[in-house]
């Protein structure tokens, strides 16, 4: 196989698989978690579970004052490369060319070397956090294979995505497509691994501020 | 019946299951915030005591019946089943170190009510046969003699009795069709009879009917503790039995925070039909009285006085501004502790910890927290609304040498009711 047939196969069967795995994974597994479904509650409500959910699904992504003073680097570094990930994957003008290309979808890019130089920011603090996993101990003892199976599999399409803009070592063709795989790994990994908290834990937040909101607690 | 077993309580682990524990197994990074909530790991800087991690064995049975992956792998046979030997090591993670304060809960980022799903594991862990014994002998007792201590009626009986030589007020016992029918906390009988001496002498001077049913006048709920529901359902039905014979309007849920958790917010449930009356604290009912203006007080609380939120009147229990309004009224000097309110730290003796003698070092190991949130406010008093926490900061107050008077907030109010005039 040459290397454009490397990169034919990337774009071509490899994407398909990888995206109906992705789409319908994710789907399979919201479905296999919601319709679980839970006993309705019999108690006199003393508030509106509903807004209690919707609630929390936004007010956790700020912790209190306590939390935050007691796990500063792993709030901050998280803010850092969640917002990192979601600059380099949706504002980078090549990524949101493809999206139009595809879906005939487009919106504004940052300009290019904002987004490398995030990047880089996103680059090193995923590099601490995995030092940071290895060295806690609470977080040592807690993480096992998956956790940082999830950690490379995350690092992996940002590093080559950085390799190839940069156009390091190999050549273009072979750079890119080797992103593409990467992405492509993260893709189908993603619903059978953690990586499916993206969307489950809009889920898991609704559920706690509705069992506190139902009892008029902001949770 | 047969006795308990690791397919029973695999069985059990099943049952309790549902969409919630999913989202939640399923969101978890291991990020390890919610060890920092937990006193529990904070005061010994023992990684298994995360909270987490305290559900591994019920996380494993999610994991390999209820997810594609872990369907696959057991399927090939490429996991290990949960082993009734693991359901004994966490017997001890489960029961002893967690007392179901939920402030982990409010904590994780993905919003994994931790709390929740270590309420649910009990009842897998008790029909395993892995529940404490303290708790089994608690839970027995509640069954058969009605109390969790073995308080029976004549106990009561002469408590009331001496109450009403004191107060010189009637303590109703039984009365038909009054408004409020109390429920006690056997501590609240044994050890602090001066609460239900304050309900006689508060309700005397608001106008409030109430009454004490003979059949039915222990609130706590050692079921709920133990994680049986069934046990706990029975104990649930019995109020509710009394409730309805006497025809109250509704049931007041003494100062304990299980007891609230239990006949307020799971009672229901638990006996699978909502109740005709209504279930609430005593410090919703004293804040309706306040708020009518039926309280007459007089004079003020003059030292310096913080309030300890039971967490399961507070943050589980959705009771958090009234003891604020009805300490306003009564105190000259307030002060809050840090993260007081929803995010206050637990005394370290709730959700059946206080039952279980086993947890004995350790619950006051862990009262170090409350240590710590005490010492940052120079209180001169220490004001809560809950028995159980109550005898357990007593304890450890003396145990940290702190000469702090802890004070019922319904006893204190009592205290400064007005001379009736009339
Ligand atoms: S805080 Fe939440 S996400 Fe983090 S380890 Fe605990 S349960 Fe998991
Ligand atoms: S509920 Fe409270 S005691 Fe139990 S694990 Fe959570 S923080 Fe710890």
């Amino acid at each position: 196989m040459t290397e454009t047939e490397f990169l034919l196969w990337v774009r071509g069967p490899a994407l398909q698989i990888a995206t109906i795995v992705f789409v319908l994974g994710i789907v399979a597994r919201i479905l296999q978690m919601v319709m679980l479904g839970r006993k309705a509650n019999l108690a006199e409500a003393r508030g509106s579970a509903l807004a209690g959910g919707l609630r929390t699904m936004v007010t956790r992504s700020v912790p209190d004052k306590g939390t935050f003073q007691r796990s500063t680097f792993t709030i901050v570094s998280g803010y850092i490369f969640h917002i990192g990930l979601f600059v380099t994957i949706f504002l980078f003008a090549p990524h949101i060319l493809l999206v139009d290309e595809v879906f005939g979808l487009s919106w504004p890019a940052l300009p290019t070397p904002v987004v490398d130089a995030t990047a880089v920011v996103t680059i090193i603090t995923l590099l601490a956090v995995l030092i940071h996993r290895l060295k806690d101990p609470v977080m040592r003892f807690l993480s096992g294979f998956s956790d940082y199976l999830v950690w490379l599999v995350t690092f992996l399409p940002l590093l080559t995505g950085y390799i190839a803009f940069h156009r390091i070592g190999l050549s273009p063709t072979m750079l890119i497509a080797l992103h593409i795989l990467s992405v492509e790994l993260l893709m189908v990994l993603f619903p059978f691994t953690k990586l499916m908290h993206t969307f489950s834990l809009f889920i898991a937040r609704y559920y706690n501020g509705a069992i506190a909101g139902y009892k008029g607690v902001h949770s | 019946m047969s006795g308990p077993s690791l397919e029973k309580g695999l069985a059990a682990f099943r049952e309790q299951i549902d969409a919630p524990v999913a989202a939640f197994f399923n969101s978890c990074m291991h990020c390890g915030m919610c060890a920092d909530a937990c006193l529990f790991y904070t005061e010994t800087k023992d990684p298994t005591r995360t909270p987490i991690y305290k559900l591994e064995p019920l996380r494993k049975v999610w994991q390999q019946e209820y997810t594609f992956w872990g369907r696959s792998m057991k399927a090939l046979g490429m996991s290990k089943p949960v082993t009734d030997e693991e359901l004994g090591q966490w017997e001890e993670l489960v029961y002893d170190s967690c007392t179901l304060c939920g402030r982990c809960s409010m904590v994780c980022p993905v919003g994994n009510d931790i709390a929740y799903m270590i309420r649910k594991m009990r009842e897998g862990m008790a029909a395993a046969g892995h529940a404490p014994d303290g708790l089994i002998g608690a839970t027995k007792r509640a069954v058969t003699i009605g109390s969790p201590m073995g308080v029976k009626l004549p106990a009561l009986q002469a408590q009331i009795r001496h109450i009403e030589e004191d107060t010189g007020l009637e303590i109703p016992l039984d009365r038909e069709g009054v408004d409020y029918m109390c429920l006690l906390s056997s501590m609240e009988i044994m050890n602090f009879p001066e609460y239900t001496a304050a309900l006689a002498k508060i309700f005397h001077q608001a106008g409030v009917t109430w009454t004490i049913s003979s059949e039915a006048f222990e609130a706590t709920n050692s079921g709920i503790q133990i994680g049986v529901s069934e046990i706990a359902a029975e104990l649930v039905q019995r109020i509710v039995d009394a409730a309805e014979k006497l025809k109250v309007k509704a049931v007041i849920s003494p100062e304990c925070g299980h007891a609230y958790m239990a006949i307020r917010w799971e009672g229901p449930n638990l006996v699978g039909k909502p109740f005709d009356f209504k279930v609430v604290h005593i410090l919703e009912v004293l804040d309706e009285l306040r708020e009518q203006g039926r309280l007459k007080i007089t004079g003020k609380e003059m030292q310096r006085l913080t309030y300890h939120d039971p967490c399961q009147i507070a943050r589980r229990g959705g009771v958090l501004e009234q003891p604020r309004r009805l300490l306003d009224m009564i105190a000259d000097d307030f002060v809050e502790m840090p993260e007081a309110g929803v995010m206050n730290w637990c005394c370290g003796a709730g959700g059946g910890v206080s039952s279980n003698e086993r947890a004995d070092d350790l619950r006051l190991k862990v009262f170090n927290r409350k240590k710590e949130q005490l010492d940052a406010v120079q209180a001169e008093g220490l004001v809560s609304a809950c028995a159980n926490c109550r005898i357990h900061l007593e304890e450890g107050l003396e145990e940290y040498h702190m000469d702090l008077p802890v004070l019922s907030l319904t006893e204190t109010i009592a205290e400064h009711l007005a001379e009736d005039k009339s």
